[in-house]
């Protein structure tokens, strides 16, 4: 039943991701976008190869990304409504990025290498004042240093905004709100690179994440150790999500609700859940990406205002059902 | 000896008197140790001890004459199976799965699910009586039920004892009946099995051995009918009773009322 469920995922990320090459401002048929495929010296070879398939690919992994990264999260402070960037990441990232902006730094690369040097730097910071309670990770404790640290982050990165200039300020919006505009082969390779050992270390702690559900003590007379799985489950998810933030900015609500979704309908197992949580997560990310650049043609919407439209109802239909 | 304390002292931080006081006690093969005792006097602490859950501040706790410190938790859990007092939920989770994580300990991380795995699972709710729930969810099954379960995912790490803290705490008489003559049953077949209770009476049927911790220290330790003993137990309870017999032979325990002499 899990093999089915996953094959359905499988299909479904399949559908969204030739959705994805198909949605745009020019408009391409299905056959021009195989040929450009397939095919270097085709008509479309440059739209698809250039601009759309990198485009897609990186929505997918990052999406892909986030939702493993709130599957493990979710596990790991035990709290239904984490996310990944309810631990300080999306602030620290954030104040990174528009620092870079509002410093006006040069070259392409710099404002995605201070968002991931903002997370990492919010990540070391909550983690240390999550050490300070005790010797070990106490997942409340950890969850309310994420809301801290983000709270600080947040409140330097709107006083930047306040004291900037208007064109920097658009800039620094559409960034914070995510988009997947500037994707490139290299940006995916990057992406690549920092996401693959995070979701193996992820991969390879999936049993012992489902212990963690039951509690410190019964998890450990299970034999799982607790605090370094912690520890580890922790920082990676949390490398990841930083990754996925360099990537694309800051995509929210696909962490919070993929995972959701998946556990309720029948995906409880992390071995199942986060190669799960991978393909429903890229392909919604794609989905939503695909849509942000035609519902408001030939302007694009940010990603992260569609995750959130779609993802809010969504997310409000679950609790309620859960709640029911 | 499976489990063993030698002068286990046991001071939580902040805490005027430690928890545990010298306390030593140990529990061998095929042995049913019930222990019992006053709220906040130790037991549950003991448990903890015993299983390296908590810091010592003196003593030593033994698990099959290794410090308990140096074991490893997976090694742990193949030796000792623990029902805590305390346990999440696993909601969504079916009671296949859920027993299933008892093979943790075995299985590590990565290795697939074998059909050693499989027969340890079924032999397990089939010890258990749970067979027939193996595709209900965990949420919706009764207390007894899910205590039966716990203990069925308990017995799939396939251990030499049972440790199990407060098992029939919210179970009804039946449930908690079926309980003890399952725990009984698993000790007659050769599981060590130490169960903190705090029924005095069901414990004096069904133990070979009682333990008696109050104040952080062992008030009286063997066989029901010594431990028993009413003037013992109405100076560590604080509450005057009376020890009568019931046809099996053992002592049972009623609590007197204001006014009513413990003639019995």
């Amino acid at each position: 039943m899990t093999v089915r469920r996953l094959a359905l995922l499988a299909a479904l990320a399949v559908a969204a991701l030739v959705a994805g090459l198909l949605a745009g401002p020019v408009p391409l048929s299905f056959r021009e976008v195989w040929s450009g495929l397939v095919d270097p010296g085709a008509a479309s070879a440059a739209v698809v190869r250039v601009v759309r398939a990198p485009r897609v690919a990186l929505a997918f992994v990052a999406g892909g990304s986030l939702a493993v990264a709130g599957a493990v999260l979710q596990a790991v402070v035990r709290n239904p409504l984490a996310d990944p960037f309810l631990l300080g990441l999306s602030g620290g990232a954030g104040l990174g990025a528009v620092l870079a902006i509002s410093l006006h730094l040069p070259g392409p690369l710099a404002v995605p290498l201070a968002a991931f040097l903002g997370a990492l730097a919010a990540i070391a910071l909550v983690y240390r004042i999550a050490l300070v309670a005790g010797h070990r990770l106490d997942p409340n404790v950890l969850l309310l240093a994420g809301v801290v640290v983000g709270a600080f982050a947040g409140a330097l990165m709107s006083a930047l905004i306040a004291v900037s200039a208007a064109a920097d300020l658009k800039g620094a919006m559409g960034w914070l709100l995510g988009g997947f505009g500037s994707a490139s082969w290299g940006a995916l390779g990057v992406l690549l690179v920092l996401a693959c050992p995070a979701l193996a270390v992820l991969w390879s702690q999936a049993r012992p994440l489902d212990l963690l559900a039951l509690g410190d003590e019964p998890a450990q007379h299970l034999g799982a150790d607790v605090a370094r799985l912690r520890v580890v489950a922790y920082l990676a998810a949390s490398l990841l999500t930083a990754a996925c933030v360099a990537a694309s900015g800051i995509v929210g609500f696909v962490g919070l609700v993929v995972p959701h979704a998946l556990r309720r309908l029948g995906l409880p197992l992390h071995r199942a859940l986060l190669p799960a949580a991978f393909l429903a997560g890229g392909a919604f990310l794609v989905a939503c990406d695909a849509l942000a650049r035609v519902v408001v043609a030939p302007l694009e919407l940010p990603v992260g205002v569609l995750t959130a439209l779609v993802g809010v109802p969504l997310f409000a239909l679950l609790l309620r059902r859960s709640l029911a | 000896m499976i489990l063993e304390a030698v002068g286990v002292t046991v001071r939580y931080p902040g805490a005027e008197r430690p928890a545990l006081e010298e306390v030593s006690c140990g529990l061998a093969e095929g042995e049913l140790l019930a222990v019992v005792g006053p709220n906040g006097g130790g037991k549950s602490t003991l448990v903890r001890a015993l299983l390296g859950t908590v810091p010592l501040a003196a003593g030593e706790a033994h698990v099959r004459g290794r410090d308990v410190r140096a074991w490893r938790r997976a090694d742990l859990a193949r030796e000792v199976g623990v029902l805590a007092q305390q346990e999440a939920s696993p909601g969504l989770l079916r009671v296949t799965d859920t027993v299933l994580m008892g093979r943790y300990a075995r299985l590590g991380p990565l290795a697939p699910v074998g059909e050693a795995d499989r027969a340890a699972v079924r032999a397990a709710l089939e010890r258990t009586d749970t067979w027939a729930l193996r595709d209900r969810r965990a949420d919706t099954l009764s207390g007894g039920e899910w205590q039966r379960v716990r203990i069925a995912r308990a017995l799939a790490q396939e251990p030499r004892a049972l440790v199990l803290d407060e098992p029939t705490a919210a179970l009804d008489v039946r449930h908690e009946m079926e309980l003890f003559e399952l725990v009984r049953r698993l000790a007659d077949d050769g599981l060590a099995a130490l169960v903190v209770t705090h029924d005095l009476n069901l414990a004096a049927r069904y133990a070979d051995r009682l333990l008696l911790v109050a104040g952080g220290r062992v008030a009286a330790a063997g066989p029901p009918a010594q431990v028993l003993e009413r003037e013992l137990l109405g100076r560590v309870f604080g509450w005057p009773v009376a020890v009568t017999t019931w046809c099996d032979g053992a002592p049972q325990v009623v609590p007197l009322r204001p006014g009513e002499a413990g003639a019995a």
